[in-house]
């Protein structure tokens, strides 16, 4: 029955093509066909994922949307969500704890906050990045898109989600005495910096956990472990006088802490330059440079093997 | 397929020793325990606890323009997954497939989602399937008439979780359908929806076998090969048993199956 199998030759058919016994390389070659799903150059692969951007733009909020849809209080909880975040960790870091050392509560409230919502804009870019690929198995069996659409859309999705929470930490800041002021407006580009370095984040995650689905277990203690170093809830040079120097400048100058830092710098009046590590800006560009383009090539290296199960 | 003469077969697709191989994590035979997966984990070896499912067992075929080709097979014997490799979806473990252009799937089930409205679903899909902003809104209309979803009140304005189960398959055969591609493939795409949507349904395929240089259908329904099909590619545990003319296969296929 299988003598019709391996042949690698047409059709059983009466007509005899002119093609026949060429190789299926040469047949290609002669007709201009190109392997199916091959990686396209870095380049083209820049311009397909701008021809997406609509699409990007669409999935991303079809996914905010979608989240907070079957609840009653709908699209409130976008704001609900960070506002309780930061009620539990003043709870139990500013009062049970006492971690507000060297600061008045006038500071100490919106710094926090501040803190808390910054780093959950990271977080959650991570960690949607690690399920962007493998949770998404069945969009990526289905239909053609440059696969980066996926993790970009979802850092994008957490960048609207933390608009949504940016009401709220207007209103704390200004509830304990920062009114709006011309130093406000550092606010966008440090959210721009900020969300190239986590879509860059998102990127490699999306590749190393569309390898090792494990990683989505492992990376809510990876990111704990970032947020008790990189100062959430704490001042870094304050809480490690003691200890050496060189502990307190590694962890000022890792990037959760230095977004944190320059948007505190941006919204708290009390909170001056003084707490900012040197070159801090360029840090920043550094930092979202780096992670935004290394993440993007990284992703692009493996984008052919996107859906293997 | 005779009337063909033979200066007109162009190939539009062609694979050449096609392997496809699906990895399972933590579907390895043996206990299922927390230890088992422990000492898989402390084992040399390049996967731990992967089990591989070898979908397709190297495949070759021509697919020439103007084509219909139907792919016959029981089930699980690898008839989508060739569908989705020709597509370049999955990643070859061996062997390549040359295409004309970019081939497609016809569907667009999982770029939707039930929370959203049907009117959302409808540009989310679109957008999906790489139509422009422009083109959605062209055909948006058309693509709402033809689900026939606001024939019963306005549906399409209430998420898409509140449908009936014929409801959803009728928008996304809609949506899905709006779209004109050069390798067309469909997966058993016409089982859904009343009598009335299945005819108009149909219609919109052959509509959509004209546009299309080549056209591939996965069906388990003969007769829809019969009438749509001018040669079929059988596969049966992965590999191709039989590629000619659809009389002939499905003859084997019948004798096969014992019909």
């Amino acid at each position: 029955m299988s003598e019709t199998t391996h042949d690698g030759t047409v059709a059983v058919s009466a007509s005899v093509p002119p093609d026949e016994g060429m190789t299926a390389a040469r047949l290609a070659e002669k007709y201009g066909l190109t392997v199916s799903g091959a990686r396209p150059s870095l380049v083209e692969y820049v311009r397909q994922l701008w021809d997406r951007r609509h699409f990007i733009l669409a999935f991303s909020r079809a996914k905010l949307t979608a989240q907070y849809s079957q609840a009653k209080l709908g699209q409130l909880w976008q704001v609900v969500t960070p506002l309780l975040n930061a009620a539990v960790y003043f709870f139990i870091f500013g009062v049970i704890l006492e971690a507000d050392r060297g600061m008045s509560r006038e500071v100490y409230i919106p710094f926090l906050v501040t803190g808390v919502f910054v780093f959950t804009f990271t977080q959650s870019s991570v960690m949607a990045g690690v399920r962007a690929i493998s949770g998404n198995l069945g969009l990526v069996r289905a239909l053609h898109f440059p696969r980066a659409s996926l993790p970009v859309s979802f850092a994008l999705q957490q960048l609207q989600q933390l608009l949504a929470s940016m009401i709220v930490l207007f209103a704390v800041t200004a509830a304990f005495g920062s009114y709006p002021d011309l130093s406000w407006a550092l606010i966008v580009p440090i959210l721009v910096l900020q969300f190239l370095f986590n879509t860059g984040l998102a990127l490699i995650m999306a590749r190393a956990g569309s390898k090792t689905p494990d990683l989505a277990q492992l990376m809510p203690f990876v990111m704990r472990t970032w947020m008790y170093a990189s100062g959430v809830m704490f001042s870094i040079p304050i809480m490690l006088q003691d200890k050496p120097d060189w502990m307190g400048t590694v962890l000022q100058w890792n990037p959760a802490a230095i977004y944190m830092d320059l948007m505190r710098f941006a919204l708290i009046d009390g909170y001056g330059s003084e707490n900012l590590p040197d070159h801090v800006w360029a840090a920043a560009g550094g930092w979202a440079l780096l992670v935004a383009l290394g993440g993007f090539v990284y992703f692009w290296k493996a984008e052919e093997r996107y859906g293997r199960g | 397929m005779a009337e063909q003469t033979i200066d007109e077969r162009i190939p539009t697709v062609v694979a050449d020793e096609l392997h496809i191989v699906y990895r399972v994590n933590g579907a390895k035979t043996g206990k299922g325990s927390a230890t088992a997966a422990l000492s898989r984990i402390l084992k040399r070896g390049e996967e731990r606890g992967v089990r591989k499912v070898h979908a397709v067992r190297g495949v070759s075929f021509v697919a020439y323009r103007g084509e219909a080709i139907g792919l016959i097979g029981s089930n699980g014997s690898g008839k989508s997954t060739l569908l989705r490799a020709i597509a370049g979806l999955l990643p070859a473990e061996e062997g390549k497939v040359y295409t004309n252009g970019q081939p497609s799937l016809l569907g667009v089930n999982a770029a939707l989602m039930n929370d959203l409205t049907g009117e959302r679903n409808v540009i989310l899909g679109g957008l999906a399937m790489g139509m422009t902003r422009e083109q959605i809104k062209e055909r948006y209309q058309e693509i709402v008439d033809f689900s026939g979803i606001n024939e019963k009140g306005d549906f399409i304005t209430l998420p898409m979780r509140t449908y009936s189960s014929g409801m959803a398959a009728r928008l996304r055969f809609s949506i899905a359908a709006a779209k004109d591609h050069d390798v067309l493939m469909i997966d058993e795409a016409l089982a859904t929806g009343d009598r009335k949507f299945q005819k108009r349904s149909e219609q919109r395929i052959r509509e959509l076998r004209k546009e299309a240089g080549t056209v591939f259908l996965v069906s388990h329904n003969n007769k829809s090969i019969r009438d749509t099909c001018d040669r079929v590619l059988w596969l049966e545990r992965g590999e191709l048993r039989m590629d000619g003319p659809t009389d002939e296969v499905l003859k084997e296929y019948e004798k096969f199956t014992g019909k």
